[in-house]
């Protein structure tokens, strides 16, 4: 490979890139030096094993992810703004909706729920940390390399152009003969497994970890939604571990599993990807319904309607999202009993969203009903997401979906379904959960502002494109011409989706102007809520909790406030055992990285010899005889007196 | 707070006037030009009809929910009840989805079964049959019996059903004419049915709508339907005029990205045959599975792994 | 601290017991992952392009020779456990030592079978068949690799630091991950090779 092949060359849009990184590398690596900052970030965060901080990390990888596939979007449909325009080129165009996918949905949604769930669910379940913490840090390291790795893409090698489904034989190395999807199949390779080692992790805290008294029917929906959604994930994912497998070898290595001769099969790869990919959109949707039904409850001042059928109603949707995959492609010509089965199993889901709908209502209903920016999102989730989903049904009709496949009606769908599901659910939960972390709230006037423009500017957005689509106009089109009619609809939607992307920007002043102005937080119970998290001083101390608290009810701190039921007994601290810091999963991340890398360009020796890093590091960590410290009582009294002044 | 609650409404009521504005008749999906359409755009209204009772329900408790028990509106020392729930309400939003779903099943088997087929009322016709296939990046329609074979423009006798039987020489392609009906994928190891009928003569937008990498946009074709007699002398038309399709002109139009519209007086059946099975059990296109194709779509040219399968079905 | 005296050494303190039960959702999703192999075998199991099938290519010798040393180097892993149990250190390594060695024999007849298998023309490259044989058994014998270099490990501690929890928890879970790809390998025999032959 020469080197002009190497970089992505010919490209001013991408040199600008380029020079950017590079700057800011620089300035974060001066900024680093200068400051003396260099220690401090590796103590306090590029070896840290604590819940808490990782779900930091997930979350601002997952914000900075946000702004990448947001400034994708944002050439799309600035180049389809008008008939034809001639801002970017087809090639330029595929990669930047193949990028904006893939990362909107493996690097933003997906970590972004994670990062809550780190925070969030063992400080609901009155846990000191996930049940395997380090293997927590290797979940994170695996996932943010992973991420880089697709990133770097960008401007070394060229990005995947065959879509985010990369269906075959369209990302078969006779059609796409550029590096990119080689990124594609190792970058989600990684980061994939470190997904799937989340999901281990979390069923053994949920189901392991829990304070005494705290049974499976007395966890905050939240915890729920999770556990449901790590079972999901542990068995979609080794499904996408094999597909990518597959197509690496397809790729790198010259097999046949989905090439056009020696018996190859395209059709194979998009059911393999769908068997894991809609089991996705549910791993991104539940923990949303979970952060909703908590803060609809909690800003209501009641408790969840229907709890046990909340339950019940996720279970359904966890198990019905398996075989539901082939709705996909009903166009595949698999035929009236095929098509038929996978529109009833799919409308079926339905029923269970709609007692969601339903109980949230409910739980409105004798509310004392305060609308604070999380519950804004909560708010407006509702009547959004009913139109993503009612529109979800339609498409589930087959005879129908011959007319939507492949159009901007079902690119409205599902923008109408993950975005005031999954990204008002995140960003709700980023508002609700912030002063936990960081020990103040994020300004409500900024909140709502922001709030409102990423409302308003979603709908101009989104709604335009279902029109869009019945007049037939198809996704994935880099340009139309001006008598199809596309044009005006296409300007609107453009102007919404600025006005969307400044909602992110005062989102962003946000943190700036409360990190600097909000007012600080005494007592760690802001908002007045329900659950165990906020029974713990804010900031959270690292061991979360000085005394396990004992749970005697659904709503445990909400028990505790209004009847005055104890959540802790009375008497000395223990000392606390805590695990140690450890530099291990970071450079395992590193080197996963170079492995992939390597394998991307086809550099087989020095792959090899990453390969043997890998089998190092595992090595070293089953010599390591590491058991962790202990924390003295004496300590604790002390964290204790100072985060929670005089209020104890 | 309320200023911008109305402000909202108000962007949102503007833009659906804005959208009712537009020419009703560009949302060519709901404007059917034959019985297959036609039976999908009445499936979809009747969709629509039936979501909106949906939406109309929950926006209506929405709003009740957040004008009844806002903060503002109790007083002070009002505590909100404990409530876990209510069985029967709780049944009823079962019960109803379910039915609505039940209704919509059946609906969906019926019009999916009845698109999937010859259209009604036109079985006793013998249907045209019409190989469209793609490459990148133009559609080639070669008619079997008529023996011409067009590039990027395909016309249609009204009144008479078509069989388009669709394949690809690359990557995945869809191929759609939303005023004649739903789209259907055309690939590379397996030959899918479409049926499709118009019922009026006149010109349709016909493309590639699966991604299938650079030149996708411009993959559009025409459709033109003709009375039977039109059709009959364009077909004579095109054998007298048009040049022959050879081997190396049809291959080097494979590899050519970009064409304009073609002719020919003789189609690449012959010698660059569709990835059918001649030896079929009698399941061509629409009702093939691509699970169950496993022994149909090997590449038929090659007759020593026939032979292969049929000593392998033996020994099941 | 928690421990709990009336648990096998393996299960005492919450952090192993929470490893164990871990480990087992581990293989809930190996068990996905290698349903997802063989349904892509399945499907493409008579797609053999211009290449053998697995009829032509199969010997059933080689095959009866991998099952017998899985399946009783299986066999030898549980009696190592139960020396570990009744805290037998010098039995509890010499099983271990065998199953190892098993495991490494399996390993070289599958070796010298994928390098047959090339010497008569039947690549990974060949057809979509072989791809997915050479892949799913390829995985399967990666998981046997990892297994002997990470039991070895495991023995070497077992070697200097004899029983405590934590090398007991560790020997416990390499058992449960043998036995699973004993498990595997039994439906690679009957799906694979038997179906193949017949």
């Amino acid at each position: 490979m020469k080197w002009d092949e190497f970089f992505v060359t010919g490209e001013p849009m991408i040199y600008a890139a380029m020079v950017s990184i590079v700057v800011v590398s620089l300035a974060i690596l001066i900024g680093l030096t200068y400051f003396k900052k260099w220690g401090y970030l590796w103590r306090e965060w590029l070896t840290t094993v604590d819940h808490k901080r990782i779900g930091v990390m997930y979350i601002l990888a997952a914000l900075i992810m946000l702004f990448r596939g947001g400034i994708d979007a944002l050439l799309m449909r600035t180049q389809l703004a008008a008939p034809e325009m001639k801002f970017l080129d087809a090639q330029h165009y595929n990669e930047i909706f193949t990028t904006h996918g893939v990362i909107m949905i493996l690097f933003m949604a997906m970590p972004f729920v994670i990062g809550l769930m780190n925070v969030v669910v063992p400080l609901q379940i009155g846990a000191r940390d996930v049940a395997f913490p380090r293997l927590n840090a290797v979940s994170f390291w695996m996932f943010f390399f992973g991420a880089m790795l697709f990133n770097i893409s960008f401007v070394i090698g060229g990005s995947p152009d065959a879509g985010w489904t990369a269906y075959f034989p369209l990302a078969s190395l006779e059609f796409s003969p550029t590096v990119g999807n080689n990124f594609y199949s190792l970058a989600l390779q990684i980061s994939g497994i470190g997904t799937l080692m989340t999901g281990v992790n979390f069923i053994v805290t949920i189901l392991k970890m829990r304070a005494p008294g705290m049974k499976l029917m007395r966890m905050p929906m939240f915890t729920w939604s999770v556990l449901i959604t790590n079972v999901i994930i542990l068995f979609a994912f080794p499904v996408l571990t094999v597909a990518l497998a597959l197509m690496m070898f397809d790729r790198i290595f010259g097999s046949q599993f989905f090439t056009m001769a020696n018996g190859g099969m395209d059709m194979l790869w998009a059911n393999l990807f769908w068997v894991w990919g809609h089991p996705e959109v549910y791993i991104v949707i539940l923990p949303a319904f979970g952060i909703f039904s908590d803060i609809i409850s909690t800003f209501s001042k009641k408790n969840l309607y229907g709890y046990k059928s909340m339950v019940a109603s996720m279970v359904v949707i966890s198990l019905l999202s398996f075989i539901v995959w082939a709705h996909h492609f009903y166009t595949m010509g698999a035929g009236v009993m095929v098509n038929g089965f996978f529109s009833i199993t799919t409308m079926a889901i339905a029923v269970p969203t709609g007692v969601k709908i339903f109980n949230w209502l409910f739980t409105l209903q004798k509310g004392k009903i305060s609308f604070t920016t999380p519950m804004l999102y909560a708010m407006a989730f509702i009547p959004i997401f009913t139109i993503g989903g009612v529109t979800g049904v339609m498409l589930a009709m087959a005879s129908a979906d011959y007319q939507y496949h492949n159009t901007m009606f079902l690119v409205a769908h599902f923008h109408y379904v993950l975005i005031p599901g999954t990204v008002f659910g995140v960003l709700a939960g980023m508002y609700f959960w912030f002063p936990k972390i960081f020990g103040f709230r994020l300004n409500e006037k900024l909140g709502k502002t922001a709030f409102w423009l990423i409302v308003v500017g979603f709908n101009t957005a989104f709604l335009p494109l279902f029109f869009l689509g019945l007049s037939g106009m198809t996704r994935r089109m880099y340009t139309y011409s001006a008598d199809t009619g596309f044009g005006p609809l296409n300007m609107v939607a453009t102007i919404g989706a600025f006005i969307l992307a400044i909602g992110f920007v005062v989102l962003c002043y946000n943190f700036y102007w409360s990190f600097r102005y909000s007012p600080r937080d005494e007592n760690g119970d802001p908002w007045d809520a329900r659950t165990l998290e906020w029974s713990t001083p804010s900031p959270v101390p690292v061991y979360n909790f000085a005394k396990v608290p004992n749970v005697k009810s659904m709503d445990a701190l909400w028990e505790a406030k209004v009847n005055g039921v104890p959540l802790y007994e009375e008497g000395p601290y223990e000392p606390i055992h805590m695990p140690n810091n450890s530099g291990q999963p970071f450079i395992l991340g590193v080197i996963m990285f170079f492995l992939g890398f390597f394998l991307v360009f086809s550099w087989f020796i020095p792959a090899i010899i990453a390969g043997i890093g890998v089998v190092v590091m595992l090595a070293l960590r089953s010599f390591e005889r590491d058991h962790g410290y202990h924390i003295s009582p004496e300590e604790i009294a002390a964290t204790e007196q100072k985060l929670r002044g005089d209020s104890v | 707070m309320k200023k911008k609650r109305w402000l909202f409404l108000g962007l949102f009521v503007s833009i659906m006037l804005l959208l009712s504005g537009c020419d009703s008749s560009s949302l060519i999906v709901l404007d059917p030009k034959g019985p297959q359409a036609k039976t999908q755009s009445s499936t979809i209204i009747f969709s629509i009809l039936m979501m909106a009772f949906v939406l109309i329900v929950v926006y209506i408790l929405y709003i009740i929910m957040l004008t009844k028990y806002r903060a503002s509106k109790t007083s002070d020392d009002y505590i909100p009840p404990h409530i876990e729930g209510n069985k029967w309400l709780e049944f009823t939003w079962i019960a109803i989805p379910v039915i609505i779903v039940a209704i919509l099943s059946v609906v969906t088997v019926k019009t999916t079964s009845a698109v999937e087929s010859v259209p009604a009322g036109y079985e006793d016709q013998k249907p045209l049959v019409i190989y469209a296939a793609s490459s990148n990046w133009k559609w080639h329609f070669s008619y079997p019996e008529e023996g011409v074979e067009t590039v990027n423009y395909v016309n249609i006798p009204t009144n008479r059903p078509i069989e388009f039987r669709l394949y690809s020489y690359g990557p995945i392609t869809s191929f759609w004419v939303p005023q004649l009906g739903g789209q259907k994928y055309a690939m590379s190891d397996m030959v899918n049915t479409l049926h499709l009928l118009a019922d009026t003569p006149g010109s349709f937008m016909g493309r590639n709508s699966n991604f299938s990498g650079k030149g996708y946009a411009q993959m559009e074709f025409e459709v033109q339907s003709m009375s039977a007699g039109d059709f009959s002398k364009w077909v004579d038309d095109v054998k007298k005029t048009a040049p022959q399709l050879t081997e190396d002109k049809f291959n080097a139009l494979l590899k050519t990205s970009y064409v304009g519209r073609e002719s020919f007086s003789s189609t690449h059946l012959g010698f660059n045959p569709p990835p059918e099975m001649d030896m079929s059990e009698g399941h061509h296109g629409s009702g093939s599975s691509d699970k169950d194709s496993g022994s149909e779509t090997m590449d038929h040219s090659d007759m020593s792994n026939m032979e292969d399968m049929g000593s392998m079905e033996h020994g099941n | 601290m928690k421990i709990n005296d009336s648990l096998p050494l393996e299960y005492r303190t919450e952090e192993n017991s929470n490893k164990i039960f871990g480990f087992w959702l581990f293989l809930g999703a190996e068990i996905a992952l290698f349903s997802t192999l063989f349904a892509v075998y399945l499907t493409l199991w008579n797609r053999t392009g211009s290449g053998p099938t697995g009829k032509e290519l199969f010997e059933l010798n080689g095959v009866i020779w991998e099952t017998f040393l899985l399946l009783t180097s299986s066999f030898t892993c549980g009696l190592g456990i139960h020396a570990m149990r009744l805290n037998l250190k010098k039995p509890m390594i010499v099983f271990f030592v065998i199953t190892l060695l098993m495991g490494l024999g399996f390993l070289g007849i599958e070796i010298t079978e994928f390098v047959n298998y090339v010497h008569e023309g039947a690549t990974l490259q060949t057809s979509a068949f072989l791809s997915s044989l050479f892949v799913l058994l390829g995985t399967h014998g990666l998981h046997v690799t990892m297994g002997i270099l990470w039991g070895a490990g495991i023995l070497i501690q077992v070697g200097r630091q004899g029983f405590t929890d934590e090398t007991a928890n560790k020997s416990f879970i390499f058992s449960l991950y043998w036995h699973f790809l004993d498990v595997v390998w039994i439906f690679i025999f009957s799906f694979v090779y038997m179906k193949g032959l017949m």
